[in-house]
């Protein structure tokens, strides 16, 4: 697999490591009423659609960003990819 | 153990006393002789293939762990009116794409116990069942390369021992008088030794996935083929039934059975699991004169393989290692697996293959599966069996049978809890934390 990386261009899939769901991004807040659930739900649950799949993977043989790769698990095929920092600074 | 006593719960015996007559001995030499006789003209299938009816009492969703978990329920628990439902064949799925390889050498005390009690169903199944499902007790060998290797197999088949099965821990050279050929010298991970549980071997998948078909068949279970689940009907919180390319069948107990899809299966029903689904390649050479003696594995890379009885070498090592329902992999892991095994035995290195598969995994959050009831009631969930299903296939329909007969899990599958993340009670055998892609 070729992942598009946004400032490098096209890049083996074995530079890489992988991580799982971009929703791990979005870490709970420690502080808030249900955090114990909140964080058991981060940590254990995931999503697993059959289908497009948001992920994380880091460049780990290469300029060492986290990219969140935008792939299908039915194909392989990948649609996309956006550096880490730029997802989460935007928010999502 | 203590069998329920299914008349307690108001439940029928088999529709169809007769068809209990055990063993059903469809097959014989004088059967074999006279069938050449007539060309062949006269075997029947193995099973019905019978349409759905509109309601059961049970109905099990997958056909490999689902179909010896219906035949355990039909047969040893006294149930009856239960299907089999399975969005293809029976052997399609994931009983049909594995390494076949039977074994019961876990460390933890929430999984070895369970796993042996497979391995002794695995040692009577073909009585049991009265089918040649070729279980070969070859020998599962765990190679060590360091000290500290050595230590920790000290430690789990000291464990293995507690639990009743059986292991051995060998000396280098004991290894090579099993083993000569394997890579004894190598300079970065030399063989120290071995753990060896010699009741390990392996057996025929698909002949596993026939005989409990076959068996549940003939204890009146509908084995429902071509039949995918698209929905649950859930009333109130309590299942209903279920919604089928087939169409729609009412149940008062549904219990799903179908590792690789539970994530999708599941999310039918609104639950997120603490499971991902990633593949697992496995590969076979053409067929060679005997060579490797039982199951091997490398103890310093993800490599193991054993010979199958038609003279191929089948082996396997890493998930590729990303989100995945491809049923296929890709090339760096194929060059990852072969790397290992050359390192291991440089006497494979001249073998070609003549096929590789993909198998669709239940990564679990702690590498170990899940046998529970849900928060909806009358939904079962056997799931999250990761590279393992195979060898757990008659205690998990065992054990399963058992929560869907009598509500409560079976005392060896008494870990298996859906909610143990959320307690902090997680059966991590590989230390590796909630990371599906490293167990």
């Amino acid at each position: 697999m070729l992942i598009p990386h946004p400032l490098l261009g096209p890049r083996d899939a074995q530079e890489f490591t992988y991580l799982g769901d971009a929703r791990l991004l979005e870490r709970p807040d420690p502080a808030a009423e249900n955090a114990e659930a909140r964080f058991c739900d981060y940590v254990y649950l995931r999503d697993n659609p059959a289908g497009v799949h948001r992920e994380l993977w880091f460049h780990e043989h290469g300029d060492r960003s986290w990219l969140v790769v935008t792939r299908d698990t039915v194909t392989h095929e990948i649609l996309g990819a956006e550096l880490a920092a730029d997802v989460k600074g935007a928010g999502a | 153990m203590a069998e329920p006593d299914h008349r307690d719960r108001g439940c029928p015996v088999g529709r169809d006393e007769e068809r209990w007559g055990w063993p059903d001995m469809r097959f014989s030499g004088f059967r074999l002789v006279a069938e050449a006789l007539r060309g062949h003209s006269g075997w029947k299938p193995l099973w019905r293939d019978p349409a759905p009816q509109p309601a059961y009492d049970v109905v099990i969703v997958g056909g490999g762990h689902g179909m010896a978990t219906a035949y355990y329920l039909a047969k040893t628990f006294g149930q009856a009116r239960i299907a089999v439902l399975d969005k293809g064949w029976v052997g399609g799925g994931n009983i049909g794409r594995n390494t076949t390889i039977i074994r019961s050498n876990y460390l933890l005390p929430g999984n070895e116990p369970f796993y042996e009690l497979s391995m002794t169903l695995w040692e009577g199944l073909e009585q049991e069942l009265n089918f040649n499902a070729m279980v070969s007790q070859r020998g599962v060998l765990n190679l060590c390369h360091t000290d500290g290797q050595r230590d920790s197999f000290r430690r789990r088949g000291n464990a293995m021992r507690l639990a009743g099965a059986d292991a051995k821990l060998l000396e280098a050279d004991e290894v090579r008088a099993m083993a000569p050929f394997l890579n004894f010298d190598n300079a970065r991970f030399p063989i120290k030794g071995g753990l060896l549980q010699g009741r390990g071997g392996t057996a025929r998948h698909d002949a596993v996935a026939w005989g409990y078909a076959r068996g549940a068949d003939v204890a009146g279970v509908d084995i429902i083929q071509n039949c995918e689940v698209t929905g649950f009907d859930i009333d109130n919180g309590r299942v209903t039934g279920v919604q089928t390319t087939r169409g729609p069948i009412r149940a008062n107990t549904v219990g799903v059975a179908v590792a690789g899809n539970s994530g999708r299966v599941m999310g039918l029903a609104g639950m997120r699991l603490p499971i991902e689904s990633h593949v697992l390649q496995a590969f076979v050479t053409e067929g060679l004169k005997p060579a490797i003696p039982g199951v091997i594995t490398y103890g310093a890379g993800h490599f193991y393989i054993s010979q199958s009885d038609k003279g191929g070498l089948v082996f396997g090592g890493d998930i590729d290692g990303y989100n995945s329902y491809a049923q296929r992999g890709n090339l760096p892991t194929v060059e990852d697996v072969v790397e290992g095994g050359m390192a291991l035995m440089p006497m494979i290195g001249r073998a070609r293959l003549l096929r590789s598969w993909g198998g669709v995994m239940d990564m679990s959050m702690d590498g170990s599966p899940i046998i529970d009831a849900t928060p909806v009631e009358g939904l079962y969930l056997n799931a999250g069996w990761c590279y393992g299903g195979f060898k757990a296939t008659p205690a998990s329909g065992y054990c399963f049978a058992h929560l869907l007969a009598t509500g409560r899990p079976h005392e060896v599958a008494a870990a298996y809890r859906l909610d143990r993340f959320a307690r902090g009670h997680v059966i991590d055998e590989r230390g590796a934390g909630a990371q599906p892609n490293l167990h």
